[in-house]
């Protein structure tokens, strides 16, 4: 197992490396000259040029992509925005938890409500209850996330008055927040649950399981969940890519200061070191967080733990 | 495939979806959608940019069907043309994927080896950066407009086709005809294009489908965030964006540009479901 975790996180390597590559190609044919950002239109071709050879701004392309590469493995040094002069990893670092904090808030919605939801209504399949849950599925899954908040927005914060519409510090702030952003997923986990319940719900190690008396708990959430779980958990992997996208959306929509949101304010002030540098450390977390799914399987089902021993 | 052949083929499949309601009803919502957008200078009472500030705000009624903007634009005609806009890049960021990742999918699985090592790990990492991320990271470097967020969305999904492409190829490659074609002496592109991506167009199909729907969204999703469609175009997902400041008092605007991706993103998931089950029968039992 540790072997197999090791190699894993040996093949990350050329991933993240692609990663920033890309993100470095795309920073670099983005039209606009660094150097004027910094030093405003006022600045003198002298002063200019003057800059662009500190930061190293004349040198080739791969040279330039070296010295990138050099100062984020050996300083973690991403740059420094443009706009407050300050290192990006700062002021990502600083957005960091309240995108992490609104991406599982918002899993831990889509996971309490999806999968019990979904194994209901596979124990009751075409049962009203399951009709209903299919109908809001499809509907969950064609919502855009900005127009659910807005819903949200509307209903609970502008009519109701009960909960607030921006903001993320109390628990009560991230209600809306994290059902805008989850629903979507609840929808997706239901119908993966109901689906891949169907399947294992009819086979015959469940019937010999209730032939021998056990109590049908036990049969739907031992027996059936238990061998219904890996497609399940590879929608949970996949949905968390959507839910670090969906992010951007939800936070500008709820002012939550999150990653997503400096990424936006950044791209509309042009600083684009801190574009570059969200990307990267979503992209970052996106590639563990899909690690952790791999390495969760094996937990899951002995017969793919038993390949990597 | 004959020309009979294939005809009959056809008729099994439309026998199949027709006999999935959903699937139909999504087909008809598509096709009302393609007519309102190719006849909105006959639908729309007005332009999607005719201002008349002595009528901001009018709730929905009194002709104006969906209400007023804050520019007194008649909301009705710009959702009308605003499916114009969202089709369009639904389509058109569909098809550059398509282009792009079917013919990266088909050399990468033809030709295996290095070539599908260098293509496939290429794709991996763009799949490593969500798709709406990876489509912001490109319209920050091309900048906001019509085309570049149809480019944007688009090149941010091709991994998705190429991946799929590459794995039916190799599920075709070593069977007969393929071989017969090459001992026949046809040439690698000709073999590729007359007879491998024809015979997986069947999960291209079902793919793009549901990839006109994401893109839609997306596109909605960027504009929304101000990084789309600026304004006065009447893009849904913008039009949403400029209703949210006024969410307090005149909250129609922000019903009616919203149920309109809504029940767009529906009909083209329910129909893409739709098409999976027939074109592949094997699947549903």
């Amino acid at each position: 197992m540790i072997k197999y975790i090791i190699r894993r996180l040996l093949l990350l390597i050329p991933v993240l490396l692609g990663v920033t590559f890309i993100v470095f190609t795309m920073l670099y044919i983005t039209p606009g000259d660094p150097a004027k950002m910094v030093l405003g239109d006022t600045a003198t071709p002298e002063a200019i040029e003057q800059y662009r050879e500190e930061q190293g701004l004349n040198d080739p392309f791969l040279v330039q992509y070296g010295n990138y590469m050099r100062k984020l493995i050996f300083h973690g040094d991403i740059g420094t925005s443009y706009a407050t002069r300050r290192p990006v990893i700062q002021e990502i670092s600083q957005c960091f938890p309240a995108t992490v904090k609104l991406a599982c808030s918002a899993m831990v919605v889509a996971i309490c409500l999806g999968i019990p939801i979904g194994i209901l209504s596979a124990v009751r399949q075409y049962s009203i209850f399951d009709m209903i849950t299919m109908v809001f599925a499809l509907i969950g899954i064609s919502m855009p996330v900005f127009w659910l908040g807005l819903l949200l927005i509307l209903l609970f914060a502008v009519q109701l008055k009960v909960l607030p519409s921006s903001g993320y510090s109390s628990f009560a702030h991230m209600i809306l927040p994290a059902i805008t952003l989850g629903a979507q997923s609840v929808a997706v986990f239901t119908r993966m649950t109901r689906s891949s319940m169907l399947e294992v719900i009819n086979m015959d190690y469940i019937k010999t399981a209730r032939a021998k008396g056990q109590s049908e708990k036990v049969v739907i959430l031992k027996h059936a969940l238990g061998n219904a779980l890996i497609p399940i958990i590879t929608s949970v992997g996949l949905q968390f890519g959507t839910l670090l996208g969906g992010s951007i959306l939800t936070e500008s929509i709820f002012s939550i200061p999150g990653i997503g949101r400096l990424m936006v304010d950044s791209i509309k002030m042009r600083d684009f070191p801190v574009v570059q540098g969200g990307v990267l450390i979503i992209a970052i977390a996106f590639c563990f967080v899909n690690l952790a799914v791999d390495l969760l399987y094996a937990f899951v089902d002995p017969r793919i733990k038993a390949q990597y021993k | 495939m004959g020309e009979n052949k294939r005809l009959k083929r056809f008729k099994e499949i439309w026998q199949r979806l027709s006999k999935n309601k959903l699937a139909i009803l999504g087909l008809i919502i598509i096709i009302a959608m393609i007519l309102i957008a190719i006849f909105a200078d006959f639908i729309a009472p007005y332009g999607y940019d005719e201002q008349d500030l002595t009528m901001a705000f009018q709730g929905p009624g009194n002709g104006h069907l969906f209400g007023t903007d804050e520019f007194g634009r008649d909301i009705f005609s710009r959702v009308v043309y605003g499916t114009r806009i969202s089709l369009l890049i639904g389509f058109v960021a569909v098809a550059i994927a398509v282009v792009i990742g079917v013919l990266l999918g088909a050399i990468s699985g033809y030709y295996g080896d290095k070539v599908d090592n260098i293509i496939m790990r290429l794709m991996d990492i763009l799949l490593s950066i969500p798709q709406i991320l990876l489509a912001i990271a490109i319209v920050a470097a091309l900048g906001n407009g019509l085309f570049n967020l149809m480019l944007a969305v688009g090149l941010s999904s091709i991994p998705h086709y190429a991946r799929i492409i590459r794995a039916s190829v190799l599920s075709i490659k070593d069977q007969e005809f393929i071989e017969a074609a090459k001992a026949a002496g046809s040439s690698d592109l000709r073999i590729i294009f007359k007879h491998i991506i024809p015979n997986c167009l069947a999960p291209i199909i079902v793919q793009a489908t549901l990839g006109v729907a994401l893109a839609i969204l997306t596109a909605a999703g960027l504009s929304f965030i101000g990084l789309g469609i600026a304004p006065p175009t009447p893009e849904w997902g913008s039009m949403l964006s400029s209703g949210r400041n006024y969410i307090r008092d005149y909250s129609y605007m922000t019903m009616f540009p919203g149920l309109a991706i809504v029940v767009t993103i529906f009909a083209l998931n329910v129909l893409g479901d739709g098409l999976r089950d027939a074109l592949d029968p094997k699947l549903k039992k």
